[in-house]
């Protein structure tokens, strides 16, 4: 016999945990839920915080300690707040032999940040792709979603200025 | 996990081990079968009474006429097979594979609580490990004493998970679970906090009984103190299992 | 739906699509979308929108990336043109020459061995129809093959061509598909699965994203076709969620094909039902090892496990499974459509049909091709890829990605063929062949790709956890002119027992680009050791010739 568990309340009254409990509703709360629900979280937040993760395991019934392993297998979560803008630079390996190298020592030099790192005013975050499957264009990189091929130094740099500019 | 096989297909089956004839049931791995006749294959991960996790690689076998080599501990018996468990490759491979460990973490003998009584140890003396090759990697690992009665040592850690293994498939806490990947994975207690905090550990210590290492001890223990009892496994996992039959 | 009534569907559609005198083509892929294509295409249909005579259309990936946006232009009657890197400035002039003479200054030789040299299959309606309507994918003989094999044959007949066609897994393991198809189809009832492994993680690969982009119902078709032989009512296709534009196209073509009855219950008003869901990965390369990825389809990390159990005995959720990767999916319809036959009379003796390679790295044609298996590298490097540019020489091919191997000048006339790129040190792999020139170090390639293992590894077995961090340490330190002849020693007793003892093929190949350059670039390595260690410091490895001084030679050979 299995004892059921009372529902749990969202972390607070924000709506976009409504989307969240559809996407878990959607597949019966199944404990195979659990990555689809991480990608919903982090879509709509932008991160996995302790509150949504605690949230997640107890509607899914799964261990706290196997949500976070879970969590922090798969490259493509973060557990800390992102910056406005993202830009992925490829690392695979076309782009590795034309020059991906320069892209991320630029970045470093005019943000002082690494792949993987978010810059202290939360303005820009570099994200490091495997591969983004666009290795005709190489090096490439993806800033704020548009992919960006043949890329030099000063072009990546100018359209990453661009759009925090137009932002603000 | 292995999937147990239904009675009619179990048959005997007879093969050899080390050219020595023996027999056993079909559905019986090669680890079961040699340690029931006294062939020692060294492992570190597997525990009779726990769940196959196949990842330590220190029971991989050669089976005569092929190159492959197959873990023990998840490769069923055959017939007519010829195991080979102690060639010298395997000697070779195994070795490296212990110093990988040591240099992995910060284990340190002479200080641990289970110096003496530990099976890393144990395996280094077996694998004739005199030195280690490979550099330590030095880096830093926390200690996490903040639980009443036990104290988690990541630089004695692993990674075997049958502290992980016990708690869910023995306890059915699900305390513990491996976080991130490669070498930066690290057991890890509900959300990766303090285990004194931890809401779902029942304090049972069957993970501190389960671990090889001085990784997970009784606080208050001193070098070479520290001495693990798992003879409740047997029974525990027996009756786990005969709930369900 | 019968096949006579799919047949008038199809005559349906093609009739309709008649009434335009010209179609322009725009290539939507992933590719062309970044140099500019959806800008192009919109000025194209707003240029184009009074015309009835005019349709213009997004396609699939049309192959040449290097000269994107890529757009052509059939007209009836006429042979069709080619234009490359086309602008926004430049659609009202395409649009104007229409119906006259094509505009020169833009045109892309469609002569050229590029496109002459291929043998398409798998991309057959890649870069010609609309992947996103499933009427253009009917036009096509789309979902031909599923009505006549769910109405007309039994399922033992649909393995019996598939095992004759002799296709293996295009993933890279090479496994034949009809071996395995019969396994899964031999295993007792109860339920059953089918899983597309779209879990393209090889760096340097993106044929199954191109697949999944210009032509998914392919896919959709081929996995179906695998149920219903296999006796299995539920499908998965695991995606990676980098390839978003994939995904989209996927989900609504799953819904199209459901509309259609394609998919679904009662397909074809039979008793076959079947349903596919897409699975979204999270960013992590060993996914791509089958048991890792039912891992993450389960919802856990996405850790392999030791095999046997086969997932053919024992896959997701313990029940018996079948997985294959797109490129072998995509196969299948054709197959089932044109007979096992007349596949298996393409390729060599023990490698069928084509196989799609990404080009990418220091060569002139980058993109996408697709050649009939047992052509040399040769043929597909400098013939169909141009070359190296201008100023660069040629060094080696990577293939196989960070499984594989890199090769040398003097193998470039072995046949590609899963078995002849093994005994060289390389591997088949995915399809992604990268090109280096002398400006590529092989010992700074083997760490760029013994990083990318390391970073990679799940962590769950210890030689490979552990083991790649070594060799890469390793590396790293021989790569700064800091190793010594010890080092190397120790490098290449690791190589042999990550690769020998790791659980799942990630360890088990990660030394492999190692091991490769070890052997057909010993010197580079060589030339590199204790560059600072050498006695009043010698020259620095750039003044160095590749030949080694004669005592580090002796203690290494």
């Amino acid at each position: 016999m299995t004892l059921q568990l009372a529902k749990p309340a969202p972390p607070d009254d924000d709506k976009r945990w409504k989307m969240v409990e559809v996407t878990m509703r959607r597949s019966g709360y199944a404990s195979h839920a659990l990555i689809e629900t991480l990608h919903r979280v982090q879509g709509l937040f932008g991160y996995l915080d302790e509150p949504a993760m605690n949230f997640v395991a107890e509607s899914l019934g799964l261990p706290l300690s196997k949500v976070y392993g879970v969590a922090t297998f798969y490259h493509l979560f973060s557990l800390k707040p992102q910056g406005k803008h993202t830009c992925v630079i490829c690392t695979g390996t076309a782009c590795y032999i034309k020059g991906a190298r320069e892209l991320v020592d630029g970045l470093r030099q005019k943000y002082g940040i690494e792949l993987g790192q978010t810059t202290p005013d939360l303005e820009l975050s570099a994200v490091g792709a495997r591969c983004i499957g666009a290795c005709g264009l190489a090096p490439a990189a993806v800033v704020d979603g548009e992919v960006l091929g043949n890329l030099t130094v000063d072009q990546l740099l100018a359209r990453i200025e661009k759009v925090i500019h137009d932002a603000t | 996990m292995m999937k147990p096989a239904t009675p009619s297909q179990v048959r005997v089956v007879t093969f050899k081990i080390n050219d020595r004839d023996v027999s056993a049931r079909s559905d019986e791995t090669i680890l079961q079968v040699a340690r029931e006749n006294g062939i020692r294959i060294p492992s570190l991960c597997y525990v009779e009474g726990l769940s196959v996790w196949g990842a330590c690689r220190l029971c991989l076998i050669e089976l005569n006429g092929d190159s492959r080599l197959l873990a023990a501990c998840s490769t069923r018996v055959e017939e007519g097979m010829e195991v080979l468990t102690d060639t010298d490759r395997l000697r070779r491979y195994r070795r490296m594979i212990v110093e990988l460990l040591f240099a992995e973490r910060n284990h340190v003998c002479a200080v641990c609580v289970s110096n003496g009584r530990c099976e890393l140890q144990n395996l280094a003396q077996e694998c004739g490990v005199d030195h280690v090759r490979v550099p330590y990697r030095t880096a830093v690992y926390h200690v996490d004493a903040s639980h009443d009665w036990f104290r988690l040592d990541h630089n004695r850690c692993v990674l075997c998970t049958r502290c992980v293994r016990a708690c869910d498939e023995i306890e059915g806490a699900h305390t513990w679970d491996t976080m991130g990947r490669g070498i930066n994975c690290q057991v890890i207690t509900d959300l990766a906090k303090p285990w004194g905090e931890s809401k779902s550990c029942t304090g049972c210590g069957k993970c501190v009984q389960m671990c090889p290492t001085g990784a997970l001890v009784r606080h208050g223990t001193s070098v070479g103190e520290m001495e693990k009892d798992r003879g409740f496994l047997p029974y525990l996992s027996r009756m786990r299992e005969a709930e369900w039959e | 739906m019968q096949l006579e009534e799919l047949s008038e569907l199809a005559a349906e559609i093609q009739e309709s699509q008649q009434h335009c005198d010209h179609c322009v083509r725009v290539c939507m892929a992933a590719g062309c979308q970044s140099s500019g294509a959806k800008v192009v295409f919109d000025a194209l249909s707003e240029k184009t929108a009074e015309s009835e005579h005019v349709c213009v259309k997004g396609v699939g990936c049309m192959g040449l990336c290097a000269a994107g946006p890529l757009v052509e232009v059939t007209s009836r009657g006429q042979a069709p043109v080619m234009y490359q890197q086309v602008t926004e400035a430049d659609a009202q002039e395409v649009v104007d020459s229409l119906g006259g003479a094509p505009v020169e200054r833009l045109r892309c030789p469609s002569d050229m061995p590029f496109f002459t040299s291929q043998h398409k299959i798998v991309l057959e309606n890649s870069g010609v129809i609309d992947p996103e309507q499933i009427k253009e994918y009917i036009a096509a003989d789309g979902y031909r093959a599923l009505v006549h094999a769910v109405t007309e044959m039994t399922p033992a007949e649909v393995l019996r061509e598939v095992d004759v066609s002799g296709l293996r897994g295009r993933g890279g393991g090479g496994y034949p598909a009809g071996l395995k198809w019969s396994t899964v189809s031999k295993m007792p009832g109860g339920d059953k699965f089918v899983v597309c492994n779209g879990d393209e993680g090889d760096p340097g690969a993106f044929m199954d994203r191109a697949v999944l982009e210009s032509d998914p119902h392919r896919v959709i078709e081929g996995m179906v076709l695998a149920g219903y032989a296999v006796g299995a009512a539920h499908g998965f296709i695991y995606v990676r969620a980098e390839y978003p534009l994939a995904v989209e196209r996927l989900t609504k073509a799953i819904r199209d094909a459901t509309k259609q009855g394609f998919l679904g219950q009662n397909i074809c008003e039979t008793r076959f039902s079947f349903d596919i869901e897409i699975r979204l990965g999270a960013g992590a390369f060993v996914c791509g090892e089958e048991t890792a990825l039912m891992a993450s389809i389960e919802g856990r990390r996405g850790q392999p496990r030791p095999r046997p159990p086969y997932p053919a005995q024992s896959g997701l959720w313990g029940y018996s499974t079948l997985i294959n990767n797109v490129e072998t999916f995509a196969n299948i319809p054709p197959i089932i459509r044109r007979g096992g036959a007349w596949f298996a009379s393409i390729g060599t003796e023990k490698s069928k049909g084509t196989k799609v390679f990404a080009l990418a790295g220091r060569i002139r044609n980058t993109g996408l091709i697709e050649v009939p298996m047992g052509i040399t590298l040769r043929d597909i490097v400098f013939t169909i890829g141009g070359g190296v540019p201008e100023g660069s020489q040629f060094k080696a091919v990577q293939t196989g990605g960070p499984s594989g191997g890199c090769l040398p000048e003097e193998f470039l006339d072995l046949p590609v063929d899963y078995d002849t790129l093994r005994q060289a040190g390389s591997i088949m792999g995915s399809g992604g062949m990268i090109v280096m020139d002398q400006t590529s170090s092989m010992v700074d390639v083997a760490r760029y790709f013994m990083e990318f293992c390391m970073d990679e590894s799940c962590g769950k077995c210890v030689p490979c956890r552990a083991g790649t961090h070594q060799m890469h340490a390793l590396l790293d330190k021989i790569a700064q002119g800091h190793g010594s002849v010890k080092d190397l020693a120790l490098l290449e007793e690791l190589c042999e027992v990550v690769r020998a003892m790791s659980l799942c093929g990630l360890g088990q190949t990660a030394p492999n680009p190692v091991l490769s350059t070890l052997q057909h670039f010993r010197m580079e390595y060589v030339a590199k050791l204790q560059e600072h260690a050498l006695p009043d410091g010698g020259p620095p490895a750039s003044e160095r010739s590749a030949t080694p001084p004669a005592e580090s030679q002796e203690t290494t050979s």
